[in-house]
C-alpha cells in the first residue's frame, strides 16, 4: 500500500519542520550580528580589564541603552583590551571628554558599558577612541586588596603588642613562640 | 504469609515482563534491517505517530515556554537579572523540559494510538491472520511503527524546543520589555552545543523508549475490548515512569 500524496505531503512537512527547529537551534547559539536597525557609527575604547563584557553588550547612558558592543580585541603593543562600539546616529551629542566605565546589572546579570558625559563642546563622531575609561570591577581583586589591607595591618599590631590585634590574630598571636625561632 | 507470597509473586511477574520487553525489543531490531527496504511504510508511521502530534506539541511548547517567561521573569527580576530569563529559559527547555514534556506528550497521543491499533489488530485476528500468510507481523506491523516512532520523537523534540524559547521570547521580551539583544547574546554565549545534543540524545532514548512500550502492550494485549483498554492504559503509565527515570539517569550521565 502506498501512502496517499497528502499523507507524503504532511510527513515531509513535519521532517521539514523539525529540521528547521534543528537548524534555528544550532544557529541561534552561534554569535549572530546584531542588528542595530538605522544609521550607527563606532567609537572605541581601550580597558585594562573588560570583566566578561560580552560582543552584544549594552551601551548606555543614564541608563538608556544607546547602542550595543560590536568587537572586542586585545591589542598586543598596548596591552589592552580595545572595545568597539556601535552607537545609534540619533545620539549624535556624545561630548568628547565623555567617561566609559564597565558596570554589572543587578547581581547575576551581564555587564555593560556605561557612558557619563563629559563637558566638552565637541562630540564623538566615527572612529574617535573615548579616552578616559574605568575598568571592570573584578571583585576577586577586591577582596585581594582588602585581605592584603587586613594582613598588614594584623603584622603591625602583633608587632606593636605582642597580644595581636583583635579581628583576625589568630595566627600571629596564638603561636608567638613557636614563630619566634625562625625568624 | 500470603501477603509475602503475592509480593513475590508480583517481583518474579515484573522480572518476567522486563525479560520479556528485552527479548521483544531484540526481535523487532533483527527486524529492522528488512523494515528499512519498505520505506513507504515508515514514512507513514512517521505521519501517524508525528506529523498528527504536531498540533499538541506545538501548543504545549508555546505555553510552556510562556510560563516559563512568566515565573522566571517574576523570580529575576527579584535579583535585578532579567537579561538571565534568555539563559535559563533556553536552558530548562532544551535539557529537560523539551525532551520530557514532549515524550509525556508524545506517549499520551502516539503511544496510546499504536497500543490501542496493534491490540486491535491481535483482538480481531489480523495479526494470526499474517502468521497464516507467512507474514511476520513484526516485520510489516511492529517494526515500521518502531522506527516511525524513533523519527518522529527527536523531531518533535527540537520543534517543541524552537517553539517553547519562541515563547519565552514572546513572554520576556515583548510583554515584559527585556532587552532583547541581551536577552539572545547571552542565551548564545551560555547555551552550547552540547546542550543541544543532550537535548537530541534524551529525544531518541525516549523515543526507543516510549515506542517500543507501546507497540509492546499493543502486541501482547489481552485480545478483548477489556484487553484492549488495558494496553492503552499501561502504556502510558509506563511510558510516562520510564521517560522520568530515563531522563535522571541521562541527565547523570551527561552533566
Amino acid at each position: 500500500m502506498r501512502p496517499t500524496r497528502t499523507v507524503e505531503f504532511s510527513t515531509g512537512l513535519f521532517v521539514l519542520l523539525g529540521f528547521a527547529a534543528l537548524f534555528f537551534l544550532v544557529t541561534q547559539i552561534t554569535n549572530r550580528e546584531l542588528s542595530t536597525g538605522g544609521k550607527s557609527y563606532e567609537v572605541m575604547a581601550q580597558f585594562e580589564n573588560i570583566g566578561s563584557l560580552k560582543p552584544g553588550a549594552a551601551v548606555s547612558m543614564a541608563g538608556v541603552t544607546v547602542g550595543r558592543v560590536e568587537t572586542i580585541g586585545y591589542d598586543q603593543q598596548l596591552y589592552k583590551a580595545v572595545v568597539r562600539m556601535r552607537i545609534n546616529s540619533q545620539f549624535d551629542r556624545i561630548p568628547k571628554d565623555s567617561d566609559a566605565s564597565i558596570m554589572t546589572s543587578g547581581l547575576l546579570g551581564g555587564q555593560y558599558i556605561g557612558i557619563t558625559p563629559g563637558g566638552a563642546e565637541e562630540f564623538l563622531k566615527q572612529g574617535d577612541r573615548i579616552e578616559f575609561v574605568q575598568d571592570a570591577f573584578v571583585l576577586e581583586n577586591l577582596i585581594n586588596q582588602l585581605a592584603a589591607t587586613f594582613l598588614r595591618r594584623d603584622s603591625g599590631s602583633s608587632q606593636d603588642s605582642n597580644q595581636g590585634g583583635a579581628q583576625g590574630g589568630n595566627q600571629g598571636s596564638q603561636q608567638p613562640p613557636a614563630q619566634e625561632p625562625k625568624k | 504469609m500470603n501477603f509475602l507470597r503475592e509480593l513475590w509473586e508480583n517481583l518474579r511477574e515484573f522480572v518476567a515482563t522486563v525479560g520479556a520487553v528485552t527479548m521483544f525489543f531484540g526481535r523487532v531490531l533483527a527486524q529492522l534491517p528488512q523494515a528499512v527496504l519498505r520505506p513507504s511504510l515508515i514514512v507513514e508511521q512517521v505521519h501517524n505517530t508525528g506529523a498528527l502530534s504536531l498540533v499538541i506539541i506545538m501548543t504545549c511548547g508555546l505555553f510552556v515556554g510562556m510560563v516559563l517567561g512568566l515565573s522566571g521573569y517574576d523570580l529575576l527580576q527579584r535579583f535585578g537579572s532579567e537579561e538571565a530569563l534568555g539563559t535559563a529559559g533556553a536552558l530548562a527547555i532544551v535539557k529537560e523540559l523539551g525532551p520530557v514534556i514532549s515524550a509525556l506528550l508524545f506517549a499520551g497521543r502516539a503511544g496510546t494510538a499504536l497500543a490501542s491499533e496493534i491490540g486491535l489488530m491481535r483482538a480481531t485476528d489480523q495479526l494470526t491472520a499474517m502468521e497464516m500468510m507467512a507474514v511476520d507481523p513484526l516485520r510489516r506491523v511492529i517494526a515500521p511503527r518502531f522506527v516511525g516512532g524513533i523519527i518522529a520523537l527527536p523531531l518533535l523534540t527540537m520543534i517543541f524546543i524552537a517553539i517553547g524559547i519562541f515563547g519565552v521570547q514572546l513572554v520576556g521580551v515583548q510583554q515584559f520589555k527585556v532587552d532583547a539583544a541581551s536577552f539572545w547574546s547571552q542565551m548564545r554565549s551560555s547555551v552550547g552545543l552540547d546542550d543541544i545534543v543532550e537535548g537530541i540524545v534524551k529525544g531518541c532514548v525516549f523515543g526507543v523508549a516510549c515506542t517500543l512500550i507501546a507497540v509492546y502492550e499493543g502486541f501482547t494485549a489481552v485480545p478483548t475490548a477489556e484487553g484492549v483498554g488495558r494496553a492503552t492504559t499501561r502504556t502510558v503509565v509506563i511510558s510516562a515512569v520510564l521517560t522520568l527515570i530515563l531522563d535522571y539517569i541521562l541527565t547523570a550521565i551527561m552533566l
